[in-house]
């Protein structure tokens, strides 16, 4: 797509993760040939045209002590949708909320959100919270607790290094109620 | 993990600034030297507490594919198929989850095209259908916990 071979490989540099040294971004341009500056100014143009959605920490929330994550589904009549899902969206506790298709008749749900919670008692306590407050009673919906997790890697778009083996990490998801 | 960890957390899932010395500014906003800022993170990253320092990208703007797909496996052989999904190096995320279709991946591809390769080498290789749910629309992507 629109991305020069320059920014593919500044993608690929900091895909992994940036250093962690006094001048990161100094330490990224001399990997690739770019000056301190220029891989500034090309961070920034690619975070303000949202190729990167944001720059930070990711957190294992497994390990932070959110050991309940629920993802709701919803079968929103088509119309309803993105009123509902903006609605949905904003709660505070709704960590990510996408439409996403039907496979009818197995699965009739249209919308997703995740909700995390330190507990099912929280998780529950909270989708209770969300059908109040975003007028969803009449909505069918289910809950899909998570039993374990067995992968959890940074996606990687751009293979700039040798592939590493699949993971096999497995980790239980115990500390709720069954 | 103590409360000097948390506030880092906390401030740094909501970004981090694109300057010269960024580690000495956010240091500086939390109190603590740079030095100190930087050996707790390399500390939460080895404790597996972060699984990334860096950029979230926005997948299709990349010219990547990105997708949630979802499985029904039977119960005994739920391992074996974990397994062989697993090892394609194109599954980001898998979870087990508590329905009948109870194994949801997140796969994420070079090019849009592989989207559906990969998902056929999957439907092959499990001898399981594949239910392919990529994303329509967005309402919110925070995933930030306060802590």
């Amino acid at each position: 797509m629109g991305l020069t071979a320059r920014d593919q490989q500044l993608v690929a540099a900091i895909q992994s993760g940036l250093p962690l040294v006094s001048r990161p971004f100094a330490d990224i341009g001399a990997r690739i040939g770019l000056s301190e500056n220029e891989t500034i100014e090309r961070i920034q143009a690619l975070l303000t045209d949202g190729t990167i959605k944001r720059l930070g920490v990711v957190v294992r929330h497994h390990e932070l002590g959110y050991r309940a994550n629920a993802m709701t589904v919803w079968n929103i009549p088509d119309d309803q949708v993105d009123e509902l899902g903006r609605r949905i969206g904003a709660v505070d506790f709704v960590t990510l909320c996408y439409r996403r298709p039907r496979h009818l008749p197995d699965w009739p749900y249209n919308l997703f959100a995740m909700i995390h919670g330190q507990n099912r008692t929280a998780v529950l306590h909270n989708i209770e919270s969300l059908i109040e407050r975003c007028g969803l009673k009449t909505i069918q919906h289910e809950v899909l607790f998570s039993r374990r997790r067995f992968k959890q890697c940074g996606a990687r778009y751009i293979d700039a290094s040798p592939r590493q083996p699949a993971e096999g990490r497995m980790h239980s998801q115990s500390g709720g109620p069954p | 993990m103590d409360a000097r960890d948390t506030a880092i957390i906390n401030q740094l899932q909501g970004g981090f600034p694109i300057t010269e010395r960024p580690y000495a500014e956010v240091a500086k906003t939390l109190e603590i030297t740079e030095k100190e800022l930087i050996e707790r993170l390399e500390n939460l990253l080895a404790k597996g507490i972060l699984s990334r320092f860096g950029p979230m990208y926005h997948a299709e703007r990349l010219g990547g594919g990105l997708t949630l797909a979802a499985l029904h496996v039977a119960d005994e052989g739920f391992d074996r198929v974990a397994e062989q999904v697993n090892r394609f190096p194109e599954v980001a995320h898998n979870y087990q989850r508590e329905h009948h279709l109870n194994m949801w991946f997140v796969l994420a591809t070079e090019t849009p095209a592989r989207i559906d390769e990969v998902l056929a080498e999957i439907e092959q290789k499990t001898g399981c259908r594949v239910y392919n749910v990529p994303k329509i629309e967005e309402f919110f992507v925070g995933l930030r916990f306060e802590l």
